[in-house]
């Protein structure tokens, strides 16, 4: 029986990731970044709550679809973890940044090492170079360790540090938990995890003599950050419901659950 | 005359309930039969078989994606394979001990400690095995990291040992009495006894137990994720390496399109394996019962 309902329950799931977004009255259709599901999820579930009878939606197409999709009507807000270009701003398009998505790059705390730029993170990651002692550590291997391909994190680490796809990691790991427990018992361990779940069993480098805080990632002197943004036409007025939840997301109320989604409330 | 109406009516009924409860495994196992063919089989034509089963290279987020899964089942067949050969002498020679040599305490107390091993949640596994086994590996054999297709394979050895014992051990206590005190009254001893005539005289039950062993292994997603590095490389003992089952499980989460077909095709194709490993257990067990 059990299996049956877990069959159901997936086969319901495929189809809902499936079924686009559409507007109408009632309803808050948002599409886009992946990487935004959780704050876009949590932010979903409590303007639910409060608010009996609007339906809200989130379909996880990616940044670029997300803004396509705005821009033709499909949707209400377009979410996105990049800034509009300007060509897309030109077509009529406007940004509101929800929330910074900052990385911290940790290192296990025996590791002499506490300051690496942008530049030497991504020729780490890439492979080119190997050696702690390259960049003023011990004479030991560096063991990269990163997350699974499709995960938010990593696709705004490597998007940051232009290391996409060429990435040469040791290990791959599912959870944010996971990459901090790894390179916590691995001395020779470098990771990347957003900023908001970094423990004190692992050190986070600032990158270019900048710590990561939630100052310097908002006002970006913190380099391995992204603005999470909600996107919205000019010429088109939001519907009431929708309108209702672009005010709630930018609200006071919202704050403490962007920040317990991990990211840095822009408000 | 009513009465006796009405019993049969209930007695059908009743049959016919049970016959809806026991349909509902079948159905279970149609669905999802169905299910994993209908979405493996597009990313196959599309990536095309060779493609997909002999490819080397994995990456299924870059801008041209490869989809190439075999270093996904090599590591499955070697990780499994390495379990086996650790676990298998080990599971052995323990169900031969309890069933043949050990005094009932003893035995009470090891097959309530081995029942208490097969309970054990998969995830703590993997979480004994990252905290312990990891940086163990890495400071005894002095590699960068101890995440690895080693690492795995002992964990999994672990974790097949309940099945590999306790079907060993139920077929070795169901070969006859007469057979062992037949062989003593000829003269032989007791080890000789044991390892003459019992084993043999169980040896499909055993076969069956390692069979049962390996299936255990090969399915095995969530300790192996924990342990093994899951990065897409061809299989090496101290490689960071990825299963066919943490491949699916590490991806499906955030998957999407042809990356997501791809990640049910691999489904299809462990299904198969396990598929195979089964139809040898009923080949096994069948055996045993014609012995």
């Amino acid at each position: 029986m059990k299996k049956i309902i877990g069959v159901l329950a997936a086969a319901t799931l495929m189809v809902s990731a499936f079924t686009g977004c559409s507007s109408g009255s009632g309803t808050v259709a948002t599409d886009g970044s992946t990487s935004m599901e959780e704050v876009i999820g949590a932010l979903g579930e409590a303007f639910s709550e409060t608010n009996d009878g609007i339906t809200f939606t989130y379909n996880p197409s990616g940044s670029s679809s997300g803004i396509s999709a705005v821009a033709e009507g499909r949707c209400d807000i377009g979410l996105s973890s990049r800034d509009l270009k300007d060509e897309e701003k030109e077509s009529g398009l406007q940004e509101t940044v929800l929330a910074y998505d900052g990385i911290a790059v940790i290192v296990n705390p025996e590791n002499p090492v506490s300051d690496l730029d942008l530049e030497t993170i991504a020729k780490i990651y890439t492979g080119e170079i190997t050696n702690w002692s390259e960049v003023g550590g011990n004479d030991a291997e560096i063991v990269l360790i990163g997350r699974e391909a499709g995960s938010g994190t990593r696709d705004g680490f490597e998007s940051i540090t232009e290391t996409e796809d060429i990435c040469q990691y040791r290990q791959e790991l599912t959870s944010t938990g996971d990459v901090i427990t790894t390179v916590a018992s691995n001395p020779d361990a470098i990771g990347y995890a957003s900023v908001a779940s970094i423990k004190d069993s692992v050190k986070a480098l600032t990158v270019g003599g900048v710590e990561a805080t939630e100052e310097s990632i908002k006002n970006g002197s913190y380099v391995i950050q992204r603005p999470f943004i909600m996107v919205t036409r000019t010429d088109t007025e939001l519907s009431e419901a929708a309108q209702k939840f672009y005010d709630y997301a930018i609200s006071e109320d919202a704050k403490e659950i962007i920040t317990s989604a991990g990211v840095v409330p822009a408000n | 005359m009513v009465t006796n109406m009405n019993s049969k009516l209930f007695e059908r009924i009743v049959h016919g309930i049970f016959l809806i409860l026991g349909l509902i495994t079948v159905a279970s196992v149609l669905v999802i039969t169905i299910y994993l063919i209908v979405s493996g089989i597009p990313a196959i034509a599309e990536i095309g078989i060779a493609d997909f089963l002999f490819g080397t290279e994995w990456k299924s987020t870059a801008e041209e994606p490869k989809y190439g899964i075999l270093p996904f089942i090599l590591t499955s067949v070697y990780g499994t394979a390495g379990a086996i050969l650790i676990g298998t002498p080990i599971g052995f020679f323990t169900a031969v001990y309890l069933a043949k040599l050990a005094h009932p305490k003893v035995k009470r107390v090891i097959s309530s400690v081995v029942s208490l091993l097969a309970g054990i949640p998969s995830v703590v596994y993997g979480l004994v095995g990252m905290l312990v086994l990891v940086p163990a590996i890495r400071d005894i054999f002095n590699v960068p990291d101890g995440a690895s297709l080693l690492a795995a394979i002992i964990v999994l050895a672990v974790m097949v040992l309940p099945s590999i014992i306790k079907v060993s051990l139920t077929s070795l206590e169901a070969v006859p009495k007469e057979y062992e005190e037949a062989s003593l009254a000829l003269g032989a001893t007791p080890i000789e006894t044991y390892f003459k005539v019992s084993v043999p005289a169980a040896k499909s039950g055993i076969a069956a137990a390692v069979v049962l062993g390996v299936g255990r292994a090969i399915g095995e997603a969530m300790a192996v994720m924990m342990v093994a590095g899951n990065a897409a490389n061809m299989p090496g003992l101290f490689e960071s390496v990825k299963f066919l089952t943490t491949a699916v499980a590490s991806e499906m989460s955030y998957s999407s399109g042809l990356q997501r077909q791809a990640l049910f095709s691999i489904a299809l194709v462990l299904f198969l394996f396990i598929m195979l490993i089964n139809a040898a257990l009923n080949f096994f067990l069948k055996r045993e019962k014609e012995d």
